[in-house]
């Protein structure tokens, strides 16, 4: 398989993939306590935490691990590598962006271990919403909205020009650029809300059969739509909850993962990234091309993730979508190819991501929605227990795994794990 | 409400946190006009794409040369969410409130759409579709912020 870059170069693919050159070998975490509530724990004690267990998981130690791949401002490395007493850091890098780059980062894992750059990578989230908050809800953050840079995310400081066209309107949040997208699909497709509480319902029901879970109480339709209003079409039960804990993996070469002490969860393909002018999409301008506005941005990826792996929807067994907000699960079902563009809605209210009975389950952890908001960390650490075979909703037989990353400014991510 | 750090807010009108320009040379003249109640926006002089806010190079041919058009200030909401929750109990007052995205008449349309607070309206019953019109709220000497209202029909 070949592919002529613009520059007229012949780049044969099979020979710069990152395909099963490496593998998921370690998972740890600490416990999850809702926002705020680990304390007198920190960011730092929960980190290093967090990637002992993993290292331990695969029976390695600190004085093997020499990379960070990260995402999302998940730790300074340079501290953490004091901290742990790591022997030499060989590779520190992050994708940028936010939460988008959680599936994606194990890409930037597998490439620094192909490319001879480390030999054992670990990424990490660990958060504590103590003094701050994601998505920002006080003056402060509509401030730090405000003054966002040219060059996206937030609190980067400097006021940009184009800020004030964006400051003033009354988009303060995440929550509220995602109910923009989704109300355009519910006008475009008729999806309903029906399809909505449905994500949320089901997620639920996955996280009660799990004592480690956050959200311990089934949820009923009426609880849905008795549920207030916040962002008009999105209600309170559409937004993750707000979680603090630290979730770590750890990563090695595909040679190397056969010796250790847990099964390999092969690293089949990863990609990140989107379409330019979806950018810092809902964020910012809105201006993405109209075929892709309602949707989720991963379509670009989901292609690519699919080439590198030689396998398509049909092959996964288990998806573990990115969920900070429910609609955007079924925007990524369509993305992803589990059904048609626009057939989201219709798809997930037949009960096709149901753990046991439906076609593809999602979120058998209970997701970002009812598990715990690790900003996607969570969904790798299941997929990386369905292929064990170790999964407390396990889907039996389960060989291959999606994990995303996002929608949020770019990149968004994804990545296929198989056992 | 003299100690709201947003000001005298009234409701359904998103108040100015943001009271200055900033303004460069690719945007200078959009917050010129719209002191003058009047929108404008820059046209690629090579291609002819229209880009909203204002960047210094064009996203279709990647020219920087543009020529400053007038629009007519009316489009169609191509999204928009109702905001129930207020983030700041100083914005207590302003809920509910509508932030929308609309496609600007006289353009392309994707690439000069505005996402902006629709005003004097029934929050209820904004809906995809609606035709608007701009409005321009003046701050102060420099700011004029554009929002968007219904267009009245007559039946």
């Amino acid at each position: 398989m070949a592919n002529r870059a613009s520059t007229g170069l012949l780049i044969t693919l099979s020979a710069v993939t990152i395909k099963d050159k490496a593998a998921v070998v370690g998972i740890g975490r600490t416990p999850y306590w809702k926002r705020g509530q680990s304390y007198p724990e920190t960011e730092m004690s929960m980190a290093c935490a967090a990637i002992l267990d993993a290292l331990d998981d695969a029976g390695l130690s600190v004085a093997d691990l020499d990379g960070f791949s990260i995402y999302a401002n998940a730790c300074d490395p340079a501290t953490v590598a004091a901290a742990l007493g790591v022997p030499e850091i060989r590779f520190a890098a992050a994708l940028s962006a936010g939460g988008g780059g959680s599936a994606g980062a194990l890409g930037l894992a597998a490439a620094a271990i192909a490319g001879g750059m480390a030999t054992c990578c670990v990424t990490l989230m660990s958060l504590q919403q103590l003094n701050r908050r994601l998505g920002g809800t006080a003056v402060d953050g509509m401030l730090a909205y405000a003054t966002m840079s040219t060059g996206g995310g937030y609190g980067r400081g400097g006021i940009s020009p184009s800020v004030a066209f964006t400051a003033n309107n009354g988009m303060l949040s995440p929550g509220h650029g995602f109910s923009l997208i989704t109300a355009r699909h519910m006008h475009l497709y008729g999806t309903g809300r029906e399809a909505f509480a449905e994500v949320c319902i089901s997620q639920r029901d996955n996280a009660t059969k799990r004592p480690m879970s956050l959200q311990q109480e089934p949820l009923t339709l009426d609880d849905y739509f008795d549920s207030r209003m916040v962002s008009d079409p999105l209600c309170l039960l559409d937004y993750t909850m707000e979680s603090d804990g630290a979730v770590a993996v750890i990563t090695v070469s595909a040679e190397r993962a056969k010796d250790l002490k847990q099964p390999p969860a092969y690293i089949m393909a990863s990609a990140h990234g989107g379409t330019g002018r979806w950018g810092p999409g809902i964020f910012r301008y809105c201006q993405t091309p109209d075929e892709e506005f309602a949707s989720s941005g991963h379509r670009p990826v989901a292609k690519r993730l699919y080439e590198m792996a030689g396998v398509g929807p049909e092959d996964v067994d288990v998806a573990l979508l990115y969920d900070h907000f429910s609609p955007l699960v079924v925007l990524q079902l369509e993305d992803y190819g589990f059904c048609p563009i626009g057939e989201g809605g219709p798809f997930v209210e037949d009960g096709n991501i149901r753990f046991e009975t439906g076609s593809i389950p999602v979120n058998t952890h209970g997701g970002n929605l009812s598990d715990a908001y690790i900003i996607g960390m969570t969904h790798i650490v299941e997929a990386v227990e369905q292929l064990r075979g170790t999964a407390i909703n396990q889907v039996e037989g389960a060989e291959i795994a999606l994990i995303t990353g996002g929608p949020a400014s770019l990149p968004v991510s994804g990545t296929l794990l198989r056992r | 409400m003299t100690d709201n750090p947003f000001g005298d807010v009234q409701p359904g009108v998103f108040p100015a946190i943001l009271t200055e320009t900033h303004a460069d040379e690719s945007t200078q003249p959009f917050w010129e006009a719209a002191k003058q109640d009047r929108l404008v926006a820059p046209r690629c002089t090579n291609c002819g794409t229209f880009r909203l806010p204002p960047e210094a190079v064009c996203f279709q041919c990647q020219r920087r040369e543009a020529e400053w058009v007038e629009l007519p200030g009316t489009g169609t909401i191509y999204s928009r969410i109702i905001v129930r929750h207020p983030l700041h109990p100083g914005l207590a007052p302003v809920v509910p409130y509508v932030t929308g995205v609309v496609e600007l008449d006289g353009t392309q349309g994707a690439g000069a759409r505005m996402l902006v607070n629709i005003v004097d309206c029934d929050p209820e019953t904004v809906a995809i579709g609606d035709r608007v019109e701009i409005v321009f709220e003046h701050v102060n000497e420099e700011m004029s912020i554009p929002r968007f209202r219904p267009i009245e029909i007559d039946i």
